[in-house]
């Protein structure tokens, strides 16, 4: 099965390991990964921010990348939801609006391909640590996606996964609302640490880096210990100690 | 009152409300709470068979009334004239209050009791009233609070006085009213139902809002728990009635349906204690029911929804269910919208109803998460309207930094060039070295500097995917 890499512009600039743990795993499960180079960013800033003109333009450039894809599959479920938003913005265009169906048809949040396209829940992976997971929004309420992150991970040995309260509740992130509403995103992250803090988690796990950098930049600047990773670098790891791989410097995994 | 509260700047508001303990902790508790409630009464109701389908079947109803608003206005209007009332539309807050003022000023009124209506607080009915002469009494018990509390605001539309506790309560009773009991919920609404009854006897005017107008019948439908709204409308002699235009429902059997809908959205209630049918029928023989009906059909702003791409916001049908999930209002209450429709619905319907001059920071003042659209009973895409707004505002209606124009267009220009974005990539790490230690930047340049104010900025990776895809993928190719 041919699998088009969708690495999304964050992973690629600050979290390049994940896009590799991503790519091993795929592998594992015998998919002919490719990678596009045209891709760049899905266009969510100037989208959600209103820029509808701009957004296009890197919609225009991702549909023109995925194009002789069969799957793409990403590591965000928010790329993924956007992906799937690029209709409605060619609505009196039809032959990009054609071709933005045919991605977003096409188009799976990692653990959601696995899991359902797949079928496979069991990766062999091992994580030896108390954690708990973050439900992202747009992958729960836009993609719709409840259940594929927790089937994966209750087949990780070693994983003590710990409820998260008001998990339903959003990190803060919401992209440009971070920097836009500074005050009020702080109180959400806040809140967010808090709970993450009552689970007593050694590692808090997510499958989206844009509410994972918000939540770790968060973390760092209050000097708190939490851990946090994307559900990838879990799937893919299959020897060390949970905690101890945790607390690794993951640069300079990559070359 | 009209629909703005507060005079301050947005964050101001924000500021202020953000470090008030008290009312945070009531916004997080009763959300929890209302959430809990809510989920009870409608997906994990088995008698339900299947919530969304009565989503499905509200958003219908509603989008089927809206787009044929003009033909069950019309029949409404009938309908209710038929059975002896007075119908008046307004266009704007000043006709609805100039209307009602002649109505009570032609009855020689001086005392007014009301029931709960967030469409009379928008036109600001109170002081219009009180400057003809009129003595107005909020008789809903969460209005009344906020009445003699020195004219307070509502901070929710379902529960206005969300953001007071008991002990405040009973400090305002005691202060204002000579109130001498305690903080005990029973004792209050003792209390508070003693002085309402003396108003009820003495009122020659009575006003409600409407939870529903049934076009076909000429019935005013109202949805409440407390009883005074049915002392409101059959002790004074006239009777007033004021609906924003798009409450309406063709007839009884569509209103069965928002009816089940408002009642589990709103509080996780099967049904209100009361659900009040008021139809405009005179009896020539009988003593004790109103001599007069009145429906005043307020516009203010409504139809410039109509037909665009926010007639859905006009679906709503209050019960705040997006308010009780939205994490923004969790943490700035509803004064800080400074509008008294708040939370996601607030946001989306302050900004059409008073524009982006007043309301235009409203449409940004959520994280995009979905809750609203996810909690909607008719099924109201909230937060696809919020980015609707933010289309409108940056392409004329508003006045979006120039800075943040150019910076979108940059990001055009660089999400369409995959060279570019390279170069970019390839450079960050060089050019943000000044600001990293440890491999991130607590004091970011330019438009990193909003996120470096409470969090850690990742510095960006040195290592390059591509180049380790493509070796990767070569070594690969070695081995077979």
């Amino acid at each position: 099965m041919k699998v088009s890499l969708f690495v999304t512009c964050l992973s690629e600039m600050f979290y390049p390991h994940v896009a590799k743990d991503m790519t091993e795993v795929l592998e594992r499960l015998n998919c002919d990964v490719e990678f596009p180079k045209g891709q760049i960013c899905c266009g969510q800033p100037a989208f959600n921010s209103g820029y509808l003109e701009d957004a296009k333009k890197a919609a225009k450039q991702m549909i023109t990348a995925f194009d002789g894809a069969e799957y793409v599959v990403t590591p965000s479920g928010s790329c993924a939801a956007m992906f799937k938003e690029y209709p409605s913005m060619f609505a009196d265009d039809a032959t990009w609006k054609q071709q933005a169906e045919a991605l977003a048809d096409k188009t799976y949040e990692l653990c959601q391909f696995i899991v359902n396209v797949l079928g496979v829940e069991d990766l062999g992976a091992s994580f030896p640590a108390k954690a708990t997971y973050h439900t992202s929004c747009h992958m729960t309420r836009l993609l719709g996606e409840t259940e594929a992150p927790f089937k994966l991970l209750s087949h990780v040995k070693g994983l003590e996964l710990v409820p998260l309260k008001n998990n339903y509740d959003c990190c803060g992130f919401g992209g440009t609302f971070s920097v836009k509403m500074v005050p009020i995103s702080e109180q959400m992250v806040d809140e967010k640490i808090r709970h993450v803090e009552e689970t007593e988690a050694e590692v808090l796990i997510g499958a989206d880096n844009g509410c994972l950098m918000n939540i770790q930049g968060r973390i760092n600047r209050q000097g708190k210990r939490i851990k946090v990773l994307h559900i990838a670098e879990i799937l893919n790891h299959q020897q060390k100690g949970g905690a101890e791989y945790a607390n690794e410097n993951r640069d300079g995994a990559l070359l | 009152m009209p629909m703005k509260i507060g005079t301050e700047p947005f964050f101001e508001r924000v500021d202020r409300s953000i470090h008030d303990d008290f009312m945070r902790q009531a916004m997080a508790s009763a959300q929890d709470r209302l959430r809990g409630r809510k989920l009870e009464a409608t997906v994990g109701d088995d008698s339900l068979i299947d919530w969304e389908l009565w989503r499905n079947a509200g958003e219908e109803i509603r989008r089927h009334t809206l787009e044929n608003l003009d033909f069950y206005l019309e029949q409404l209007s009938e309908s209710y004239a038929a059975r002896g009332g007075h119908v008046f539309f307004a266009a704007t807050a000043e006709e609805a209050n100039r209307y009602i003022q002649e109505v009570v000023q032609k009855k020689q009124a001086k005392h007014v009791v009301k029931a709960k209506s967030m469409v009379t607080e928008e036109i600001g009915l109170n002081e219009a009233l009180e400057a003809v002469g009129c003595d107005v009494l909020e008789s809903d018990l969460a209005e009344y609070i906020l009445q003699i509390d020195d004219h307070d605001r509502p901070s929710h539309i379902v529960v206005p006085s969300l953001h007071k506790n008991k002990e405040q309560i009973r400090d305002t009773f005691r202060e204002k009213r000579g109130y001498t009991k305690s903080e005990k919920p029973e004792e209050l609404a003792a209390f508070a139902r003693e002085e309402l009854r003396e108003a009820f006897l003495k009122a020659e005017v009575g006003i409600t809002g409407c939870n529903f107008a049934v076009a076909d019948s000429g019935t005013v439908a109202l949805v409440t728990n407390e009883g005074n709204a049915n002392m409101v409308t059959t002790l004074p002699d006239t009777q007033i009635t004021v609906m924003g235009m798009e409450r309406i429902v063709p007839s009884w059997e569509e209103l069965d349906v928002l009816v089940t809908l408002l009642c589990r959205s709103a509080v996780g209630q099967k049904l209100t204690t009361y659900v009040t049918g008021l139809s405009p029928d005179l009896e020539a023989d009988s003593v004790d029911s109103p001599k007069d009906y009145h429906l005043v059909i307020v516009d203010g702003g409504r139809s410039k929804a109509l037909g665009t791409e926010f007639q859905s916001a006009l679906h709503c049908i209050r019960c705040a269910a997006c308010v009780n999930v939205c994490p923004v209002y969790r943490h700035i209450g509803g004064h800080a919208y400074g509008s008294i429709y708040q939370g996601p619905i607030g946001a989306v319907l302050s900004p059409i109803l008073g524009g982006y001059e007043e309301y235009g920071e409203l449409p940004y003042a959520s994280s995009l998460c979905a809750a609203c659209t996810e909690a909607c009973p008719v099924k109201i895409p909230l937060h696809e309207l919020l980015i609707k707004h933010r289309q409108r505002y940056v392409s004329g209606g508003g006045h979006p930094k120039a800075s943040e124009k150019l910076s979108m267009k940059v990001f055009g220009i660089g999400a369409s060039s995959p060279s570019l974005f390279q170069m970019a990539k390839g450079m960050a790490p060089a050019m943000l070295s000044p600001f990293t230690k440890e491999k991130r930047i607590e004091k970011g340049p330019g438009p990193m500097k909003p996120w470096t104010e409470i969090r850690d900025f990742p510095a960006p990776s040195r290592d390059n995917f591509r180049k380790w895809f493509d070796e990767h993928k070569k070594k690969a190719g070695d081995d077979q």
